[in-house]
């Protein structure tokens, strides 16, 4: 109860994050392209205002480069490779020939702005206007996340392996070092996620994903928080590895639903009879539920940690803001905003375990309903 | 948009990776690691049965050994019960040999008394015979030479017989 409360919590300031974030977009955007043709000279050598939603969005979205710092004109970045896949052809190059997005390479452009904005877009023969009636290439560049996401996988392998070899080579002896660091959290997946959700009959099965889907959400959401390479990713904030991963619990889910789990959608027992012919209403409702369950971990995990990403860089925006009024006024917010950017970052090292926990016991939860044998219609209603 | 919109590039590098990640992590890790954990589990559970059982087993050889101990006192108690009645019969049976002992001696001494002093008033008799004779001899010498003189002598003969 109190965890659903605090997700729509979350839920609510993600979305007012975004509204203002684009609002605060949409309004310096319009006055600085109406100020490049009237030439206005001195405000474009002037110092940019400093704009806090941009800036959030740049540091929680994918990018083609790994942007560590930039100190006046000079942009420290790792270049990565982009991968275009362009109507069945191949295109390979490395992303510092777009210089950050201002110039063009090959024909391709990296957009800045507009609704394509971070994407790479296809340009006319002069190579530099954008070819707006072309089709989009397929992405499949090495980007900031999925380098943070090799990045975690080695990670994983590397801990858990090793671990692995303590227990094959000293087996029945007291934990030690890492292997006492990780082992509680391995028996609480299985302990308090994986036997509570689906019995001790059922569980060994799914431990493998339960496992992997727990220490990757938990590795990537900390690594998240470290602000600089090769943390700093938000990849557990970015939808497309939301998705992926909710994928995964639904493929499995539908794989081992049962007879029991089937009949439930196809004709929910304990309803009347009118709800389910000649309007099939229940179905309906259940297979929209079917869907429903993944997409709620999607956005859950996805909404939590960009959140947190919003509002720890939010405070940090600050500072800034008050600095372009006065100086004196952004070392004074400076205290207050790091005093709550580190209460931030505290709480979201409790929420990177907390959605960790929260995803692997969901689907933990899932897999039980598919493969549960009788109907416990008192439970199910309790649960909700 | 861009944060909302699923991306193809990360979509596919994420679900190559994941599907990798797992396939290496259950084979190489959590395989190996739930194994480990199962097998000390199951040493722990098992060496807390035997701990137990031997804890029984203690229990069991501390009365065994109770009953033993008790049974040797109840053995001493009866050997020595038995020793202590032994002693008495035997001391009683002592006093009653040494009193009918003493009882014999005592008869004997009795009759060697009776006998010796036979033996003693015979010889006196003898010796009163012997010395009446001797008196009666004297006498009989004496006799007619004097009547004062044989009532002297008569007298100190007496007197000698007095002394014997």
């Amino acid at each position: 109860m109190v965890r659903k409360l605090i997700d729509t919590v979350r839920l609510q300031i993600v979305l007012y994050s975004l509204l203002i974030a684009g609002f605060a977009y949409g309004n310096t955007a319009t006055p600085d392209t109406a100020a490049i043709p009237n030439n206005n000279l001195h405000e474009q050598t002037e110092e940019k205002a400093f704009d806090a939603g941009k800036m959030i969005i740049d540091h929680i979205v994918d990018a083609h480069e790994w942007h560590i710092l930039t100190y006046n004109d000079f942009h420290l970045s790792i270049p990565l490779p982009v991968i275009l896949l362009d109507n069945g052809k191949l295109v390979v190059f490395s992303s510092s020939h777009f210089h950050h997005g201002h110039e063009a390479y090959q024909g391709y452009k990296l957009e800045l702005e507009g609704p394509n904005e971070g994407k790479i877009v296809k340009t006319l023969e002069d190579g530099e206007t954008v070819d707006t009636a072309a089709k989009l290439p397929l992405d499949f560049s090495i980007t900031k996340n999925v380098v943070s996401l090799f990045i975690s996988i080695l990670l994983l392998c590397f801990i858990f392996i090793s671990i692995a070899n303590k227990y094959t080579k000293n087996p029945n002896s007291a934990p030690k070092g890492l292997q006492s660091l990780l082992e509680p959290l391995i028996l609480f997946v299985r302990d308090d996620i994986a036997i509570p959700g689906l019995g001790k009959k059922n569980y060994a099965r799914f431990m493998p994903f339960l496992l992997t889907v727990f220490f990757f959400i938990f590795f990537n959401n900390l690594l998240g928080l470290i602000p600089i390479f090769p943390g700093g990713a938000n990849l557990t904030g970015n939808i497309s590895i939301t998705l992926v991963l909710a994928l995964f619990t639904f493929a499995i889910t539908t794989y081992n639903g049962n007879k029991n789990y089937w009949m439930h959608i196809i004709n929910a027992p304990g309803v009347p009879w009118w709800l389910k012919f000649p309007v099939p209403l229940m179905p309906i409702v259940e297979l929209v539920g079917l869907i429903t369950k993944p997409f709620v971990l999607m956005v859950r995990l996805f909404a939590n940690m960009t959140a947190g990403h919003i509002i720890l860089l939010g405070f940090m925006s600050l500072i800034f803001i008050f600095g372009k009024m006065n100086p004196l006024a952004g070392y004074g917010v400076s205290v207050f905003s790091l005093a709550f950017g580190v209460f931030m970052s505290l709480l979201e090292l409790l929420v990177a375990f907390i959605q960790a926990y929260v995803f692997a016991l969901l689907s933990s939860i899932y897999f039980g309903m598919a493969m549960e044998e009788h109907h416990h219609t008192e439970e199910n209603h309790t649960d909700h | 948009m861009q944060l909302v919109t699923p991306g193809i590039g990360l979509i596919f590098w994420m679900l190559v990776s994941f599907s990798l990640v797992m396939f290496v992590l259950t084979k190489f890790a959590w395989k190996p690691i739930m194994k480990g954990i199962h097998q000390r589990e199951d040493s722990i559970e098992k060496a807390l049965e035997a701990a137990n059982d031997a804890k029984k087993e203690m229990l069991k050889l501390k009365a065994g050994n109770e009953q033993l101990l008790r049974d040797a006192k109840d053995e001493r108690d009866a050997l020595m019960r038995d020793a202590r009645k032994l002693k008495e019969s035997i001391i009683e049976s002592a006093r009653i040999q040494a009193g009918e002992e003493a009882g014999r001696i005592v008869e004997t001494a009795r009759q060697n008394i009776q006998m010796e002093k036979m033996a003693a008033i015979n010889d006196l008799k003898n010796q009163i015979a012997s010395i009446s004779i001797e008196i009666a001899e004297k006498l009989i010498g004496k006799e007619l030479e004097n009547k004062q003189q044989q009532q002297l002598l008569t007298e100190k003969l007496l007197k000698d017989v007095k002394i014997n």
